[in-house]
């Protein structure tokens, strides 16, 4: 009956919806920023760490919703660990596009692999009241690279 | 203007017949439309007579001087009179017609609010109101000085009677704003009741009907309330048309809302005069063939008989609430002893959204999120619900299919 659903909660999408690794709050952090969909009511809020040559060293996050963003935002964490700002913020961008259209853009090579990582996510193009639900955690993110404290996926 | 709407004996099958849209199939399935709460589907009467009212008899209101603009000026009226049946009021020039609920709210919260509330007073809602009975009165009380005072609900989701009167003790409450029922948990207020408690101490009821009209006969003489509002979309109307009944005296005591055309008796550059209640309140074209289709399904509604559907309705929501509640890790919020067709349910294990895609795929439409009802959500101690609600359309077959359904999601997540 689900068959066609399988794209969207691929088993990665189930098991980090379910277990997320860094869904905890970070007691030494760098940035900080929280994420409201108010359409919906989820919520995020992110911590993030530098290591000492300015690469993100970790992301944690606790957050309010459903499987999807909750596996979204646990992906996130686990894919922008050791990258700089500058390839996070295209990661972003790319996992955008991914959610919209359901293909990945092409990134430069070091990203390449992460955005393999993502893959999974890029079947809630096909529901579009859904996109927002994968993309609020990385609007989050970007906000916390700005020093924003505040991101809405509206 | 007049659309046939035969009398018959309420039938769910021949009422399914009524509403075209029921015979579409969602990704190949039978569609099972539980989202009525939140905007109801429309029978074929209300369509043809907005499609008849624009093919035969449209032309603008209250200003041409010729054959259209009078029958369409008297299919308008005769839909101010339809309202005004509907609830009971001691007089038709008591109906104002707005957008929506909302807007009757915020007309409520704007003239009489500002225009007789005076700073220092305070406005008393609930923790289970729509966003709708929450934010009016919120501007009103940072561009107006008013206090605004929320009256908790009991965990079973009922008005909390005891606290309210204790709210209102010190005489200083002008008004008293809540929901007749929560589109969240169903419940029925005691419309009476709330209307004696406000009275007793000086304030004025004003009731927001968007669910209970839908449900319940209502009669605004034997309530005794002061101003109650309602939306046509959730009575198998259109869109584009609400409902604000208020007292007589208190529409002349109230400055107008908008002001424009229609709502003049007389203008000069000095000044103007208003026109005489409810045309005072009703700024600019209004939505002529909204009221008409509003009409319609009264007429439609009424056809039926409160009485029928009422019935119905306790029958869809004791088979819901016994079918739900055998299934594990299911929690349903609201346990009050009246209620209406909205039944809001949490699922251990998966979010209410995971919950809504998965029971779209199997044709079954429901609403997930908060509701406009934040507050309410937080008092509930979650983020969102999902809510299955209940329309004159609804049948226990679909009410099977929904426990199937979720069954299947508890499976997909377990
Ligand atoms: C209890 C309640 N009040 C007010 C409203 C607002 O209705 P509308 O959006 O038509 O103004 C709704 C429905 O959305 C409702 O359920």
């Amino acid at each position: 009956m689900f068959e066609d659903l399988r794209d969207l909660y691929q088993e990665v999408i189930l098991d980090h919806g379910r277990r997320p690794r860094h869904g905890s709050r970070l007691a030494a952090f760098d940035a900080t920023a929280r994420g409201d969909n108010p359409l919906c009511g989820d919520r995020i809020a992110l911590w993030l760490k530098y290591a000492e040559g300015g690469a993100i060293e970790r992301v944690g996050f606790e957050a309010k919703g459903c499987a999807i963003s909750i596996a979204s935002a646990d992906l996130m964490a686990e894919t922008v660990a050791g990258i700089s700002d500058e390839e996070a913020r295209q990661l972003a961008a790319a996992l955008q596009a991914l959610a919209k259209t359901g293909d990945a853009p092409i990134v430069p090579e070091p990203l390449a692999e992460r955005l393999e990582r993502l893959l999974p996510l890029a079947g809630v193009h096909e529901f579009p009241s859904r996109v927002k639900c994968a993309t609020l955690p990385w609007h989050a993110l970007l906000a916390a690279l700005t020093g924003r404290e505040n991101a809405t996926s509206e | 203007m007049s659309v046939g709407v035969s009398v018959r004996p309420f039938d769910v099958a021949r009422v399914r017949a009524d509403f075209p849209i029921l015979a579409q199939k969602i990704y190949g399935r039978d569609l099972v439309f539980l989202d009525s709460a939140a905007s109801a589907q429309k029978p074929r009467a209300v369509i043809a007579a907005m499609t008849e009212a624009m093919e035969r008899q449209y032309a603008n209101v209250h200003r041409g001087i010729y054959w259209l603009s009078e029958r369409a000026t008297e299919a308008y009226e005769n839909a101010r009179d339809a309202a005004a049946r509907l609830l009971k009021a001691y007089d038709r020039s008591e109906i104002v017609f707005t957008r929506n609920s909302t807007e009757a709210i915020n007309l409520v919260a704007h003239s009489y609010g500002r225009g007789v509330l005076r700073p220092g007073q305070a406005v008393v809602i609930s923790e289970m109101e729509h966003h709708a009975n929450i934010v009016p009165w919120q501007m009103l009380r940072d561009a107006h000085g008013i206090d605004l005072r929320v009256a908790p609900i009991t965990d079973s989701g009922e008005i909390d009677l005891v606290s309210l009167a204790r709210l209102l003790e010190d005489g200083r409450v002008g008004l008293v704003a809540l929901t007749h029922m929560s589109n969240v948990l169903g419940t029925c207020t005691p419309a009476r009741r709330l209307a004696a408690l406000a009275h007793a101490h000086g304030a004025k009821l004003l009731l927001d009907g968007s669910q209970a009209i839908v449900h319940r006969i209502v009669d605004v003489q034997e309530i005794d309330c002061d101003f109650y509002v309602f939306t046509g979309h959730k009575l198998y109307g259109p869109t584009g048309i609400g409902v604000l009944w208020a007292r007589h005296e208190l529409l002349e005591q109230m400055p107008p809302f908008l002001g424009g055309g229609d709502m003049i008796s007389s203008v000069s550059f000095a000044r103007s005069e208003w026109a005489a209640v409810p045309h005072k309140f009703e700024a600019g074209t209004p939505p002529i063939v909204e009221a008409i289709g509003l009409a319609t399904a009264i007429a439609y509604v009424e056809a039926l008989g409160y009485e029928a559907i009422a019935a119905h309705e306790t029958t869809l929501v004791d088979h819901a609430l016994s079918r739900l509640s055998s299934i594990p890790g299911l929690r349903i919020f609201g346990h009050a002893q009246d209620r209406g067709g909205v039944v809001s349910f949490a699922l251990e294990g998966a979010h209410s959204h995971d919950i809504a895609t998965l029971l779209d795929r199997q044709g079954i439409a429901v609403r997930a999120g908060h509701h406009c009802a934040e507050p309410l959500m937080q008092r509930l101690g979650v983020e969102s619900t999902a809510r299955a609600s209940f329309g004159l359309y609804t049948t226990k077959d679909e009410i099977d299919a929904l426990a199937e359904g979720i069954d299947r999601v508890r499976e997909f997540f377990a």
